[in-house]
């Protein structure tokens, strides 16, 4: 509570302070995290278009080989994430290495690595997906969704 | 005797001493501003021990013996120790109290928690209820990140205003008799809540409650800032310093020739801690380590030392709350 | 060599927009992967993102929205082929192989490597 004080004190130092903040809060170098997750997430996709064209040339259909090239990448990132790369890469890249499925991967191994001193079951089983999760629930949710109306047009 | 004044505020009758303080801090700490001034920099955030909570354990035990080696004061001989760290349910402290084997207090104050038990400590001490408290606290930059932000391997970005979770533990020996820089006076600060909801803004949401507890010191005691030679906060980090300075300016009072934060004194700027430094031992390493020397020395007289806390869970974050803080206070003149 | 330059140009570009919403949005880094996904959904069932995939290759199938289309798409196809039960199988079947993988080798990573904090 902000006015329990007798004499208001706290209303006096809160007042419009969520202004003063923003006045004089440090902004983050947008031009450069821009310029950064560009090239890195660009640079990303073009490791997975090379990876897809590889499985191409070993015959698979286009179509086919997107799902291995997937999981070839979510190796990737399991990989530099285990070896306590892939957090530099994301301290400068931003939305670079977070948005391609690299990051996805980072995501499921940073939480499972960190909690394996608490076990294999409630440690890394269940810490797994602590950040992951979401995008499983409500990709599916949107699946299901879409699925639903595309069904009900057709 | 009289001793509390105004309306949050004690002058201690007979003032405790501070006999000794003892610091260890993590490799990012010992390669800071203030490296030579620790008592042990550890080679990495883990040493031998099977994780970071165990390591943060070990922290705490060690300073709490190291302060008292230094004035070869036994275990035996310390009436209670007060003690607390960031984790849940105080999980470092407890497991580093099972090993010292004395009366305990545990003290949950956030980032305050150095301030707030030497606040509490002379309290015991002038107060007739003993003769020797150590008062100590610790704080571990990875089992707090674990705890309250992301895994420590995620690919995330750290905002601007963000500040870094100290790996560092101090000590301070209190006595009731006896030669050392003294506590003078102390103010128990009141929980302010500014609204401020991000969590990476944790500096700029304690600054009202330091400016709160420091009005507050100011209209009890009677003493003004200038009566210090310096008055510091414990982590409102680079941000959170400015408001400060303009907040307590809002009621006539000019504290930039002799303030400065804790949390801006121990990173070089080459080592990117963005906003400063934060965690209980932001403030317990400066004022052990650095602080309480000069004290010693005569290099400075008097300090009035804010100690502030952001007493936020991750639940209470997830749950869309704001963050309440707390500032306590505590003088010593050497 | 067009197909790579197209992949970093839409690759890089899907990473600009998750950028400025973590930079100047309080959206944090978790709300912005949930967005992509549910945003890739929902482009997919417009019928815009396959048109996006056709012209930037791995810059679309990549970026996390690629991972929404997947789902989306997998599930038209399996309405298409069961009818309503499609509804519900076609999601995860369609990206099984990423799934799988995410869980195999994020198992594997976190007992063969420790956090360095």
């Amino acid at each position: 509570m902000q006015d329990g004080s007798q004499s208001g004190n706290n209303e006096f130092w809160t007042q419009q302070y969520q202004q003063k903040v923003d006045k004089i809060k440090p902004k983050p170098p947008i031009a450069k995290n821009l310029f950064w997750a560009f090239v890195v997430g660009g640079l990303i996709c073009v490791l997975g278009q090379g990876i897809q064209d590889w499985f191409v040339c070993l015959g698979m259909a286009k179509k086919d080989a997107a799902a291995p090239t997937s999981a070839v990448m979510i190796f990737l990132g399991a990989f530099f994430t285990g070896i306590g790369v892939y957090d530099e890469l994301g301290r400068r890249a931003g939305a670079g290495s977070i948005v391609p499925i690299t990051g996805f991967a980072n995501s499921i191994v940073a939480p499972a690595m960190e909690f394996k001193r608490e076990g294999y079951v409630f440690g890394i089983g269940a810490k797994m997906f602590v950040i992951a999760g979401p995008v499983i629930v409500y990709g599916t949710v949107t699946a299901v969704t879409v699925g639903f109306i595309y069904w009900m047009l057709h | 005797m009289n001793k509390k004044h105004g309306k949050q505020s004690i002058i201690f009758g007979v003032p405790p001493a501070i006999a000794s303080t003892a610091t260890i801090v993590g490799p990012m700490e010992g390669e800071g501003l203030l490296g030579s001034y620790f008592d042990k920099v550890m080679e990495d955030n883990i040493g031998e021990h099977s994780s970071w909570e165990k390591c943060e354990s070990y922290m705490l035990e060690w300073v709490i013996n190291t302060a008292l080696n230094k004035t070869n004061v036994a275990a035996s001989d310390v009436d209670y120790i007060l003690a607390g760290d960031l984790l849940n349910q105080l999980m470092a402290t407890h497991f580093a109290m099972r090993n010292i084997n004395r009366p305990f207090i545990g003290i949950y104050g956030a980032c305050s928690t150095m301030a707030k038990s030497m606040l509490l400590g002379s309290i015991l001490l002038d107060g007739g209820f003993g003769e020797k408290v150590v008062a100590a606290c610790s704080s571990h930059h990875d089992a707090a990140e674990r705890q309250y932000r992301f895994p420590t391997e995620l690919g995330v970005q750290r905002p601007p205003m963000a500040q870094w979770t100290v790996t560092g533990a101090g000590a301070v020996l209190l006595t009731a008799t006896g030669d050392g820089p003294k506590i003078t006076a102390a103010t128990v600060g009141k929980i302010v809540d500014a609204g401020i909801k991000d969590p990476n803004a944790m500096g700029p949401a304690m600054a009202p409650a330091a400016a709160d507890t420091l009005w507050q010191h100011i209209q009890d005691t009677g003493r003004q800032p200038a009566y210090y030679d310096m008055i510091y906060t414990g982590d409102l980090g680079a941000v959170g310093k400015q408001l400060l300075i303009q907040l307590i300016q809002e009621k006539g009072i000019d504290i930039s020739a002799n303030y400065e934060d804790c949390g801006c004194m121990i990173y070089r700027e080459e080592q990117d801690p963005h906003s400063g430094a934060s965690g209980c031992g932001s403030s317990a390493v400066v004022m052990c380590g650095y602080l309480y020397p000069r004290l010693l020395a005569g290099k400075i007289k008097r300090i009035l030392l804010i100690g502030t806390g952001s007493l936020h869970s991750q639940t209470s974050y997830q749950q869309k709350e704001s963050i309440p803080c707390i500032a306590h206070a505590v003088a010593v003149e050497g | 060599m067009q197909t790579y330059l197209m992949a970093f140009l839409v690759g890089g570009l899907i990473c600009i927009v998750g950028q400025l919403l973590m930079d100047l949005t309080p959206l944090t880094p978790a709300h912005v992967l949930v967005v992509f996904v549910v945003a890739g959904g929902i482009l997919s069932g417009l019928g815009i993102y396959q048109p996006l995939v056709d012209i930037g290759g791995a810059g679309a199938t990549i970026p996390l929205p690629g991972f929404g289309h997947a789902l989306v798409s997998g599930t038209i196809e399996d309405v298409n082929k069961y009818g309503f039960l499609g509804i519900f199988s076609g999601a995860l079947r369609a990206t099984a192989t990423g799934l799988t993988a995410a869980v195999v080798f994020g198992f594997l990573a976190a007992v063969l490597f420790n956090p360095k904090g």
